[in-house]
């Protein structure tokens, strides 16, 4: 068992005025194993509607599995996850609709390489949503002019920087217009030139009230971002705070080493 | 020292150098050869070698092509032609022309539905094998094989034209259906068709008294030479290929009956000779069947022939499926599309991609292996030249001139295939564009 105890209630974070009290996502006493590994041990969370939450832990620390399981991609084994009202259950129907509501960005951004940049931002909008074609495009036009890429909308994915296909990775999540948005560590396969793009892409995207949840080492991202940061270690939330607590005085012995390590050069 | 050292290091760029041209290549015809075929003496000697076995070979079969007899009734008359010279015998080629393409008990005053039948096949493929060309054009080629059948075997137009209405039947009740679930769809759709081709037989010949529009009918017993081969071709590679992907997803399939039985046929037929099959569909099927059941051989051949090479190219596409990264899967799951639709549009474009190399090989495999139709007494073109026209007395012993002119038609449509996969692998690519 952690030593680490679980956040109290009553110095759980303070809401910003984006945050409502509406819940997002709300997770209780979830469980997952990998065969007889046990990934992820007995998570609560609740996630209110305009939140940042960043993730962060050492590699193995089952942060990428716990954001994959909000979505489905990863089957918890035990617990209860809530997403939008919606009770994720192991109906095909519900997933796909739990699917349409919330966006993903992965690390090595999972663009379709046949379809050009705008068809892969139209794609879902017109066979999920059902969207006619013509206003799928405007809505894609949009939201990559949001993301700073207009001018590519008719290469191919193979044609862009790392940088630049993150971006449209994320403009193609928000054309499904999603209430909340799971990033996998959205920049740990990019040259450091391009992490500031993606970033301010992201950053901007916060300033905007989406609800998000960020797996990533980016710390000054979660600075100056984030709500909230949760650590995790050998699957377990060790300690979660408001970031200023959190970076300049973690309380657990844990997080004060991994902290030490990142920052420490 | 250090303060030197500092001062050969330090360096600032104060003027840009601007993009120049790449160097012109030294070319020539000269430097080619020397770079190519004469680098050094081992190459050189092996330059020569070459040109001269490729002199030697053309030495000898030049004359004996160039100097052929085209005009004669029999091998002894072309003989007496030569006159003792070296020649190839072409008149077989030309006195049995129409059997070589058509076979031997085919009407000879019908062989233009055939050639229509084949013109129309150049066609109605197009717009499957052409991206480019518009796609309302794809109606002609779901049109084609009706209307091919009505060419080739003749008899009441309306044989045809309610099979067509048969699958209409089944793809109605199925976009009926499809909204609620796929499999729902898939196999009402497929229990309706069944279900009114097992009634066509009573509509077909009261319709054909009403409005008698009908063809000479030819039976499938008639069917032979290059003709035969290309029916058998062409059908089965059009039917094996879809079942082909059918079974590489169900082999990928989470659901275990539908896996068990994808790998089971996919196991039995790759481990079992072709040959085998053809016989079976001869002989042993016979058997099996109810005895008033009447299904042609044609049709219990491209049963087999299918089931052979779908069974191939369900482990090409599996193979093509694997090697997409498990991202394309996740992405297509994590922006809420369904299963067929993450398969349709995002999972088969990219294998099949992948797939084509090894599609095309199991296509053009397959078309060869119609050869082996000549083994269970039908009379393909193999089977032509083996049967009829080698064991007649006039062209006894012509082995080169006829076997060589099966290989030369083989050539050139696997040839082209080849240059079509090759062609269509570099329109698909939009990585390196």
């Amino acid at each position: 068992m952690s030593e680490a105890p679980q956040m109290p209630e009553a110095s759980a974070p303070k809401k910003t005025m984006t945050v409502s009290d509406e819940v997002a996502i709300e997770i209780e006493a979830m469980n997952k194993w990998f065969g007889a590994f046990h990934v992820l041990r007995d998570i609560n969370l609740t996630v209110y509607r305009g939140e940042r939450i960043v993730i962060c832990g050492p590699s193995g620390s089952g942060k990428s599995t716990l954001i994959r399981c909000i979505n489905a991609l990863e089957e918890h084994q035990a617990g209860r996850i809530e997403v939008d009202g919606t009770v994720l259950s192991s109906d095909i129907k519900n997933i796909d609709t739990i699917r349409s509501e919330v966006g993903m960005v992965f690390q090595h951004f999972n663009l379709f390489p046949h379809l050009t940049i705008l068809e892969n931002c139209t794609l879902a909008p017109i066979w999920v949503r059902k969207t006619p074609k013509r206003e799928a495009e405007e809505t894609a036009m949009h939201f990559l002019t949001k993301v700073k890429i207009p001018e590519q909308a008719h290469k191919y994915p193979g044609q862009l920087s790392g940088g630049q296909q993150q971006r449209v990775a994320i403009a193609r999540s928000l054309c499904m217009r999603p209430r909340i948005m799971l990033f996998d560590e959205p920049t740990s396969a990019l040259d450091p030139e391009m992490i500031k793009e993606v970033l301010d892409t992201m950053v901007e995207l916060a300033g905007e009230g989406m609800t998000m949840l960020v797996v990533t080492h980016e710390m000054g991202f979660a600075r100056q971002v984030a709500n909230r940061v949760i650590f995790m270690d050998q699957g377990q939330i060790v300690e979660q705070n408001e970031p200023e607590a959190f970076f300049n005085d973690p309380r657990n012995e844990r997080t004060r080493l991994f902290l030490s390590q990142i920052l420490g050069h | 020292m250090s303060d030197v050292h500092a001062r050969t290091v330090a360096y600032v760029r104060e003027s840009e150098i601007p993009p120049a041209p790449p160097p012109e290549a030294v070319g020539g015809v000269v430097k080619w050869l020397r770079d190519n075929l004469f680098s050094n003496w081992f190459n050189a000697i092996l330059t020569l070698a070459s040109l001269y076995a490729v002199y030697w070979v053309l030495a000898q079969s030049l004359p004996w092509i160039l100097n052929g007899v085209w005009n004669a009734g029999s091998l002894a008359e072309c003989r007496e032609i030569l006159g003792g010279t070296s020649g190839a015998c072409w008149a077989v080629l030309s006195e049995r022309w129409n059997q070589l393409l058509f076979g031997f008990t085919y009407p000879s005053e019908l062989y233009w539905r055939p050639s229509l039948a084949f013109l129309l096949l150049l066609v109605c493929a197009a717009p499957v094998l052409f991206p480019a060309l518009p796609r309302r054009m794809l109606i002609l080629t779901a049109l084609y094989p009706f209307v091919a059948y009505f060419l080739i075997w003749g008899g009441s137009i309306w044989t045809p034209v309610l099979t067509a209405v048969g699958f209409m039947v089944g793809y109605a009740v199925y976009s009926r259906l499809v909204t609620q679930s796929f499999a729902m769809g898939f196999l009402a759709g497929t229990v309706a068709a069944l279900v009114f081709w097992s009634l066509q037989g009573y509509l077909v010949p009261p319709l054909s008294t009403v409005a008698p529009i009908a063809l000479e009918a030819v039976p499938s017993r008639d069917m032979g030479g290059f003709m035969l081969n290309i029916i058998l071709g062409t059908v089965c590679i059009s039917l094996s290929l879809p079942i082909g992907i059918a079974l590489a997803l169900g082999r990928q399939s989470s659901m275990p009956i539908i896996k068990w039985i994808s790998v089971i046929f996919i196991e039995f037929i790759r481990g079992v000779p072709l040959i085998t099959l053809l016989f079976v569909a001869n002989v042993v099927l016979a058997y099996f069947l109810p005895p008033q059941s009447n299904l042609d051989l044609i049709l219990r051949v491209v049963i087999m022939i299918t089931m052979f090479a779908s069974a191939y190219i369900a482990e090409v596409v599996r193979g093509g499926l694997a090697a997409l990264p498990r991202g394309q899967y996740e992405a297509a799951d994590s922006l809420g599309l369904d299963y067929a639709q993450a398969m349709r549009l995002i999972i088969l474009p990219q294998a099949l991609k992948i797939s084509i190399p090894g599609i095309v090989n199991v296509a053009v495999g397959l078309f060869k292996d119609t050869t082996l139709v000549s083994v269970i007494s039908m009379f393909d073109l193999v089977g032509m030249i083996r049967g009829p026209i080698l064991a007649s007395t006039d062209w006894n012993g012509v082995y080169w001139e006829l076997f060589g002119f099966a290989a030369l038609l083989f050539f050139v449509v696997c040839y082209g295939i080849s240059q079509y996969s090759q062609w269509l692998e570099r329109q698909l690519q939009t990585d390196r564009r």
